[in-house]
């Protein structure tokens, strides 16, 4: 049975639908993302989970068990709050043993679990201080800490990374996936992110205009996107759009541009004359001087971003699209602004997009 | 902004604060005056501080008018802060507009028309049920909650509406129920209006006249009523230390509440 | 929320309950009261219906409004025009003082305010017998006139049309800057160095940016002048003289002086009846959200 299931979840505030028909399950154990573009219905949905909304039509169950009309303080789900709110009249340990408070566990026991959590985010030495004496990162730990005390079934944590500096989201990071295994807590993350889901969850969920575009793994969600936006959203991607005709042996993509009509990855079922798109990610299209053996198209080369360990080459067609190219720093060095190149790809690292 | 438009800043303040504080600083300076007359300077002299602490009147009318402040004061944070909490709260519930209405006006209403309603409701009620039998002490002090109520509720009402909510959405998700979260998270996190809000209280019922004067019985009279009375004879300099010594203790009072607060606001810009 | 449900009646209802009690019904009774007779009895009128010989007989009567239509219609006038007159001069002496303390370094301001408040927290009476003191003949500004040269005989400043204003001025003064200051200090900068940026001189700044914003500010301070001030006692009893008739010294005079509570009641019903307009303009102001 899974953790947490919603069945035809749906929300409106006045006459836009925040969460449209959302149906979605989570298993015991899994760090979940939740990823969408602001005004996606993600927040909303995350707040329905936790109760402090109530859904105009839907089901929650939680292991098998209906709390749509559960209030908050009875689900056995505690959030992680983007703002932390921690309460700023009690400390650290009052902050994390608060939970437990509410649930009347007797003092010996609340002491135990309290020093239990601040070793489980390495606050210990700041069992006393006021929250604003606190840092960004250190508020987050205590947020962390205060919503695991009570040993939730299901933590929400709504854009946990999002007010942290690049270098203290990666280490965050690492330690909210290293937390999660260690508790074996199912984590839900609502993030608008696709970088960080992609680099902490087992499972992904794009949400688009409070709908499920799609649900997979991450290298699902990368590789494998169902649809235009899922393609665009998380990581770049060239896409190259075009209409379905006759092929060497099946059908294939003709666009324009391309000398003859691209063969398909996989099988699809559209009719002849059907619109379709490619999606190629920037780190599968291979640069060539000379028109390579395979698919490929000529380009300019417009700029060459450099970003470390990685660079992108920027190229335009011959029809002003413009795609990019990612690869090792090295091999970019050798193409400059002007140049005239082929690029190309094998069939098999393309992923084709119904309209 | 040129420096034509910060001198007429600094002198609309000047003027401003001169104007209010020439009566206050007078009343202080005169006070001291070992003369009696107003017209004539006497020399620094306490014989009026002495003249006041042996005067009968004005002890026991401060007596009863600090014991009608604390009542009233407490009365009315418990009434306000329950009005304001769900005025700023509840958007919608049966009765909001009367309520609504209720909670402001007595804000404005002049207090003769304050007074002189509650006092036909006392006596109305004297004939109806016996109750109250001497009017005095209790009945300023419920006439002194009603009005000092609806100023604390603004009070809660203003603090509420800059509050974070997602703390008391904490508390809920954390597991305390709604009583809970008001009792431990709101309450302390409003607590600058709740102190200020006891404080304005206890000052309207110490300086209120009119309403007294109507409600109250022979029994109880207030520090205003017997200064009234006073002023109304003639002018006696005891008034003038009166004054000076009321002044001292409200201004230890609002600067402790005011620092009380400052220290809360500073500790919730940096909280979050 | 849903989440509190049920639970908001155990806030709502006790203070619903005591305003309605404490605040609705004396009025109520004041419109009752205001039908009856005069009478020499404890209490001193006589109660709207009885049983008499021939069975319940109503002792009420329009007389009470009668008498205010031939007598006191004045008084209500006066009152209107000194409150109007306050108002006025609270606006014009306040707003550039709320202006002034919303322009002020952050670290200012708070300690201003803190000042302009105090008088509040201070007795009135006191501060208003204060000004008995200074307005006198023999009082201090008829002697510092004096003593510079500029008078030979003292002003009459006192018990007159000029100290009652002034009194009305000085009581009112803190509730018309503090709303001033609320819109005022929420005005953004970056607003008003627009206006000049486009070519505004300070005075049309003001005109066309700032005074437009700070309306709700100057709304809400006029009603808590402007109301109140139409039924003052105290300052046109300390400082006004005997033909200085506000309605609000009228209503004490009946009720105290004359002991004829059925009069002050009719006095206190037209007042009201008066300020219904403003109230409800207050009501609909106060109930947007304050900030």
């Amino acid at each position: 049975m899974p953790l947490l299931e919603m069945t035809g979840l749906s929300k409106r505030f006045g006459a836009v639908a925040a969460v449209d028909h959302v149906s979605l399950a989570i298993e015991h154990g899994e760090l979940f993302a939740l990823l969408g573009p602001s005004g996606c219905g993600k927040t909303t949905l995350l707040r329905l989970i936790a109760g402090f909304e109530a859904p105009d039509s839907g089901r929650i169950l939680i292991d098998g068990s209906d709390v749509t009309a559960v209030p908050p303080y009875r689900r056995p789900v505690n959030m992680m709050f983007q703002s932390y709110a921690l309460f700023p009249h009690l400390d650290v340990a009052g902050n994390i043993a608060f939970g437990l408070k509410q649930e009347g566990m007797e003092r010996r026991r609340r002491d135990a679990r309290v020093a239990e959590m601040l070793a489980l985010v390495q606050m210990q030495a700041y069992a006393r201080r006021r929250p604003h004496e606190l840092s960004g990162g250190q508020k987050q730990r205590v947020a962390l800490a205060r919503a695991l005390a009570k040993m939730p079934r299901l933590l929400l944590l709504d854009e946990p990374l999002a007010a942290l500096d690049r270098k203290l989201r990666e280490e965050t990071r690492l330690e909210l996936i290293g937390i999660q295994e260690r508790v074996g807590t199912s984590f839900l993350v609502v993030t608008h992110d696709q970088e960080e889901a992609l680099g902490m969850a087992s499972r992904i969920a794009v949400m688009d205009h409070g709908r499920i575009a799609q649900i997979g793994s991450s290298a699902e969600i990368y590789e494998r996107p169902n649809s235009r936006f899922v393609a665009d959203f998380v990581g770049a991607v060239n896409l190259f759009d075009g209409t379905l005709g006759a092929g060497f042996n099946t059908l294939a993509l003709a666009v324009p541009g391309f000398a003859a009509p691209i063969p398909l990855p996989e099988g699809v079922d559209l009719p002849e004359g059907s619109a379709a798109a490619l999606a190629v990610r920037p780190e599968k299209l291979c640069l060539s001087d000379a028109p390579p053996e395979g698919i490929a198209i000529a380009a300019t080369v417009t700029s060459v971003g450099y970003q470390g360990g990685l660079s992108v080459v920027h190229l335009a067609t011959a029809s002003g699209q413009v795609l990019k190219a990612q690869m090792p720093s090295a091999k970019a060095a050798a193409y400059s602004r002007g140049m005239v190149v082929w690029a190309g790809w094998n069939t098999a690292d393309a992923v084709l997009l119904k309209q | 902004m040129s420096r034509r438009i910060t001198a007429f800043r600094a002198a609309a303040l000047a003027l401003g604060f001169g104007f209010l504080y020439l009566p206050i600083a007078l009343l202080v300076a005169y006070s001291f005056n070992g003369s009696r007359l107003v017209t004539v300077w006497g020399g620094w002299s306490l014989r009026w501080y002495a003249a006041l602490l042996d005067d009968a009147r004005f002890g026991e009318a401060a007596r009863t008018s600090l014991e009608i402040g604390v009542m009233a004061a407490s009365l009315a944070l418990a009434l306000g802060a329950c009005a304001g909490f769900a005025l700023a709260r509840f958007r919608r519930f049966r009765g909001r507009l009367v309520f609504s209405f209720m909670a402001m006006a007595p804000l404005v209403v002049p207090e003769v028309i304050l007074g002189l309603s509650l006092l036909l409701l006392f006596v109305a009620s004297q004939g109806l049920i016996g109750w109250p039998a001497n009017r005095g002490i209790v009945t300023v002090v419920i006439a002194h909650a009603t009005f000092a109520s609806c100023f604390v509720a603004v009070l809660v009402r203003a603090q509420l509406a800059g509050f974070d909510r997602s703390l008391e959405e904490a508390a809920l998700d954390l597991g305390a129920r709604p009583w809970s979260v008001l009792w431990r998270v709101t309450l302390p996190g409003i607590s600058p209006a709740l102190v200020s809000g006891w404080l304005l209280a206890f000052t309207l019922s110490l300086d209120d006249l009119v309403v007294a004067s109507f409600v109250s019985g022979p029994s109880a009279t207030t520090l205003p009523m017997a200064v009234y009375s006073s002023v109304r004879i003639g002018v006696t300099p005891e008034i003038n230390a009166l004054a000076t010594v009321f002044l001292g203790v409200v201004v230890v009072l609002v600067a402790v509440a005011f620092g009380l607060i400052a220290r809360q606001e500073r500790r919730r810009t940096v909280a979050s | 929320m849903t989440i509190w449900g049920w639970r908001r009646w155990v806030l709502i209802l006790p203070a619903f309950a005591w305003l309605g009690m404490f605040f609705l019904l004396p009025l109520g009774i004041v419109a009752a009261i205001s039908l009856s007779q005069s009478a020499d009895a404890i209490p001193p009128y006589l109660p709207l219906m009885s049983s008499g010989p021939a069975g319940l007989e109503s002792h009420a009567t329009l007389d009470n409004y009668r008498l205010i239509g031939e007598g006191d219609l004045h008084a209500y006038a006066v009152s209107l025009v000194y409150a109007v007159v306050a108002t006025a001069l609270c606006l014009l002496i306040g707003y550039p003082i709320a202006f002034a303390i919303a322009r002020a370094p952050k670290t200012w301001r708070g300690l201003l305010l803190f000042f302009v408040i105090l008088p509040f927290w201070t007795s009135l009476l006191i501060r208003i017998y204060a000004w008995i003191a200074i307005l006198q003949p023999t009082g201090f500004l008829n002697r510092a006139l004096r003593a510079l040269g500029l008078i030979d005989t003292p002003l009459l400043l006192i018990y007159n049309d000029f100290s009652v204003v002034l009194g009305l001025v000085y009581a009112y003064l803190p509730f018309m800057i503090l709303p001033l200051y609320g819109s005022l200090s929420q005005l953004d900068e970056s607003l008003v160095e627009a206006a000049a940026d486009l070519g505004a001189r300070p005075a049309g700044v003001v005109r066309q940016v700032v005074l437009p914003l700070s309306l709700p500010g100057v709304a809400a301070g006029a009603l808590l002048v402007f109301i109140p001030a139409i039924g003052e006692f105290v300052i046109p009893d300390l400082l006004g003289g005997p033909q200085t008739m506000m309605i609000g010294k009228v209503l004490w005079q009946e009720f105290f002086d004359n002991v004829d509570w059925p009069a002050a009641s009719a006095i206190a019903v037209v007042l009201v009846a008066l300020l219904t307009v403003p109230l409800l303009v207050a009501q609909r102001l106060l109930e947007r959200e304050p900030a």
